[in-house]
């Protein structure tokens, strides 16, 4: 490994430059030129999407380079010691006492197989016992023997990330390297997994990489931001800047794909996606998305450009960049509609375990109604005895007024043709060895019998989901996550139907990509008369897509009625922490 | 919870015991005319024919046959052979041992050298070595054991080198470990036959450790090589690992069959065979329902390991 610039002291805390990961064998460049100055104290966050090299990028700070993955060029100063170009003893001896992960998946990053006291006790060469107990009481766990003597499934999904930030800060490292840490957790433990890092990082005096696909996260914590797209840092700077006066077009972009939890901006989402690391253009890796792009930025790359001090952006148009929010439009919907579904004392159980409890709800014809509520709530239970997939609960479900049977092997062709489900999941919702064509036309036969011309109904489902037409021949695995997603939704509309339940079908993917979901479901509704059930954990989603909302905890739905009135004015106490625990930010000139 | 597991499954055993022994009771009297009959072959007489059915209870009914014989088995009375006239549990002690005594050999030395280099193929994956291991098992994996037997007899015995005897020289009445050197070529024929399968499946189990996230943050806890193997990797690889081991051993049980016939090797599989060709009918569903217990008990050692293994099974209240 070679170090292009000379190794200078410094008082940077990290000093990254010139830094580049590549594929092993591939030599597909992931990461390339990155150059990032932490201060001391400081919070960086690196904003991206997925495919960013964000991850990777992480990982190489602590010269940790994934398998088929290798660090390049660059250096990697941490408290003045190149990492990059140690050997790996001194690496290692490094690791935990300079620079300390703290991984995305706590689940999956401590050791099914040890206790928790042993995982945290070697980070510090099983020695310090009142240290371990230390670093357990500040971040608010207890410090008794039986807790040390617990497994990891015997923790909740915070107790996991709070072991994981402990074990990160155990050994008192000057840099943290944080991972997407609160993906997967609720609003409410998210938000106390945040304070606590925020904390701990001002008790230690650490610095932090906080990596994220989430602005709403970053903007609350960060003071500085670095932007990834396609494995550079296209935009970085302080964080209220970044985020007030954006200079990239990806960024400002980005920014209008955020939900706005007030509901006042339109969110925006790009069109497209990120190009993998394989097929990178020549030029500007976002130029083929960009509305500003013109013949110049496709055929070269725009170097790294200084705007004001500490803020410096990689655009020939960073001068042109703007946010302009346009004003959210309430789409019309019947005021007084009459209702589609009515359920009425629902209580579900799966085995002994009761999931939902006496659940009445009237969902609206044409209008979307959202089933909020957070993991183990029972909102996904609640979706799948509408659609019939789970059958083993009480009370009773009317379509139009006619009673649905339970399962749905015993509902006629027709009551499963009006009501359509897409799933969570684009990546495992979608057989790999049947084509679109082949995905779409499928339910079609099925439920609708001999179709005149399918081939125009094909094409016709494709359009309404903003597909092209030359996508039917393909497979999944040539399409990339949104476009899934929409060939999930184009299956669904193919039939027909009157509902439409959308489980969670944004969360598998990149901000950008959810608002362009949300904007075609919108658009459905609007003009195919669709009644949408729409189940989400991010009540942000809410406030943008859905008129009427039924927000559900253990069980039951504890609050119930139009969106507008519920989020201005929130009732039940679970509902208020749900608006308060979401991060948020108001983007600057949103009407 | 772990102990009702383990009896549950313990039970599990005993059920499938009480089938095998049906279908083993089921397999003799589906013997051409009846028992007596395919025993005495050619050499039936009438006379003999009613002396032999009288002492198989052949007159009685098809259930009161069974239970006198099942009743024998619960008291470990498995009948007399026909062939010496000895009870048939006296005759099979001495084997019983004796075989034990070379699937032991051949448990301890394959069980631990596979899981070493199934973990040291698993650690310089696609270098050379791992390609050389691989290939080498998969051939080792699809040869059957007699001509891993044969090819060792030439190798060792008779063509090339002379240091090991090609068969086992019965010395009576001394144990089988008396002379060392007999038990090398069948102890070795069933570690090859064994240590293939166990080596592939530590190789991917360990493959599939190394890349998951806890190994990965081991190794960015900044731990070093050795710790993050033996405490990180190697425990959660056991489990999926000791379900192959234990199916390997109670191929052994089986497996001996042709390996001991090949040596001549005094244990069950050289006396089942025997046993066969003499046609005496009560070794070979004493030994038939012996080999079905050991698969059974080794498998239930494989569970117990399995959930020894996992911590949400050992925790769970």
């Amino acid at each position: 490994m070679t170090s292009t610039t000379p190794t200078t002291p410094t008082t940077a805390t990290l000093d990254v430059d010139h830094l580049r990961i590549s594929g092993v064998p591939s030599d597909a460049v992931i990461v390339d030129e990155v150059r990032l100055e932490i201060a001391p104290g400081e919070i960086v966050g690196v904003v991206g999407e997925s495919g960013s090299g964000k991850t990777t990028l992480g990982l190489g700070l602590l010269a940790y380079c994934k398998r088929g993955t290798r660090l390049d060029d660059g250096r990697i100063l941490i408290g003045g010691r190149d990492i990059a170009v140690l050997p790996a003893g001194e690496v290692r001896r490094m690791r935990g006492v300079s620079v300390a992960y703290i991984p995305q998946s706590p689940a999956s990053a401590l050791n099914p197989a040890l206790r928790i006291g042993t995982q945290l006790r070697e980070c510090v060469g099983d020695v310090d016992e009142a240290r371990v107990r230390e670093v357990l009481r500040e971040v608010a766990l207890p410090d008794d023997d039986t807790f040390l003597k617990r497994y990891p499934h015997q923790l909740s999904g915070g107790q996991q990330q709070r072991i994981a930030i402990a074990m990160a800060f155990i050994g008192k490292p000057r840099l943290i390297v944080l991972d997407e840490p609160t993906t997967g957790l609720d609003v409410t433990t998210q938000k106390h997994v945040l304070e606590t890092v925020r904390r701990m990082c001002s008790i230690y005096g650490s610095a932090a990489v906080y990596i994220s696909h989430d602005m709403a996260v970053v903007a609350d914590l960060v003071d500085r931001i670095a932007v990834m797209y396609s494995g550079r840092v296209v935009e970085a700077g302080p964080a209220a800047e970044v985020l007030a006066r954006p200079r990239h077009p990806y960024t400002a972009r980005l920014l209008m794909a955020v939900p706005d939890l007030a509901g006042e901006r339109q969110m925006l989402g790009i069109p497209g996606h990120a190009p993998s690391p394989l097929h990178r253009p020549d030029g500007c890796a976002f130029a083929p998305r960009c509305l500003l792009a013109e013949d110049r930025c496709t055929h070269e790359r725009p170097p790294e450009r200084q705007i004001a001090e500490g803020h410096t952006a990689r655009c020939f148009k960073a001068g042109e960049v703007r946010v302009e929010p346009s004003p959210r439009v309430e789409p019309a919907v019947a005021p007084t509609p009459e209702p589609v579904l009515e359920i009425s004392g629902l209580s579900a159980r799966y085995g002994r375990k009761r999931v939902l409890e006496g659940v009445d709800l009237t969902v609206a014809r044409g209008h979307c109604t959202a089933l909020l509520g957070e993991s183990g709530s029972g909102k996904t239970t609640l979706s799948r005895c509408i659609a019939g997939l789970h059958a083993d609960f009480e009370g009773t479900i009317t379509l139009d007024g006619e009673p649905l049977p339970a399962s749905s092997f015993r509902r006629t062709t027709d009551q499963r043709r009006r009501v359509q489900y897409v799933f969570q999941n684009p990546y495992e919702s979608l057989n790999p060895r049947k084509t679109v064509r082949e995905l779409v036309l499928a339910p079609v036969k099925h439920l609708c019998g001999a179709v005149a011309d399918p081939e125009a109904l094909l094409q016709d489902v494709l359009a309404q989901a903003a597909l092209r037409p030359d996508l039917a021949d393909r497979f999944p695995d040539q399409l990339s996550g949104g476009e899934r997603q929409r060939v999930a939704i184009a299956r669904a509309l193919a039939a027909k139907p009157d509902v439409l339940v959308c489980d969670e079908v944004t969360s598998a993917l990149d901000v950008s990509v959810q608002s362009s979901i949300v904007e075609l479901l919108q658009r459905l509704q609007a003009e195919l008369d669709l009644t949408l059930v729409f189940v989400t954990h991010d009540i942000a989603l809410v406030r943008n897509i859905a008129q009427q909302v039924a927000v559900l905890e253990h069980g039951r739905i504890v609050e119930h009625g139009p969106v507008r009135e519920v989020m201005q004015n929130p009732q039940h106490a679970y509902t208020r922490s749900l608006m308060k625990d979401t991060p948020t930010f108001v983007l600057e000139g949103t009407p | 919870m772990m102990l009702r597991l383990v009896g549950r499954r313990l039970l599990h055993g005993l059920v499938i015991l009480f089938a095998v022994s049906i279908v083993v009771f089921l397999a003799t009297q589906a013997l051409p005319g009846d028992a007596a009959q395919a025993i005495l072959g050619r050499e039936a007489t009438p006379e003999r024919l009613a002396a032999l059915r009288g002492q198989l209870h052949l007159g009685e009914p098809l259930v009161g046959q069974y239970l006198a014989w099942l009743q024998g088995i619960v008291t470990f009375d498995l009948g007399q052979s026909l062939a010496s006239g000895l009870p048939v549990s006296e005759l099979l002690i001495p084997r019983i041992s004796n075989s034990l005594v070379l699937m032991l050999i051949a448990a301890v030395i394959a069980t631990p050298l596979s899981i070493a280099l199934g973990t040291w193929s698993a650690l310089r994956r696609d270098s050379a070595t791992d390609h050389v291991t691989s290939g080498f098992t998969l051939v080792l994996a699809a040869l059957p054991e007699f001509v891993i037997g044969i090819f060792l007899v030439l190798l060792l015995s008779t063509g090339v080198f002379h240091v090991l005897p090609a068969v086992f020289v019965a010395n009576e009445p001394g144990p089988i470990w008396i002379d060392p050197l007999q038990l090398v070529l069948p102890t070795l024929t069933l570690v090859l036959a064994v240590a293939p399968y166990i080596v592939r499946m530590m190789r991917a189990t360990m493959l599939e450790v190394l890349e998951s996230e806890y190994v990965q943050q081991a190794r960015l806890k900044g731990l070093p090589e050795r710790t993050v193997l033996l405490r990180h990797a190697l425990p959660n690889a056991i489990g999926p690992v000791a379900q192959v081991v234990a199916l390997q051993m109670a191929w052994l049980a089986g497996g001996v069959v042709v390996v001991e016939y090949l040596f001549r090797f005094p244990g069950v599989g050289f006396a089942l065979v025997d046993a066969v060709n003499n046609r005496d009918l009560p070794v070979v569903q004493g030994l038939s329902l012996l080999i079905a217990a050991v698969y059974i008990v080794v498998n239930l050692a494989a569970d117990v390991v399995a959930l020894a293994t996992n911590p949400k099974v050992r925790t769970a209240s």
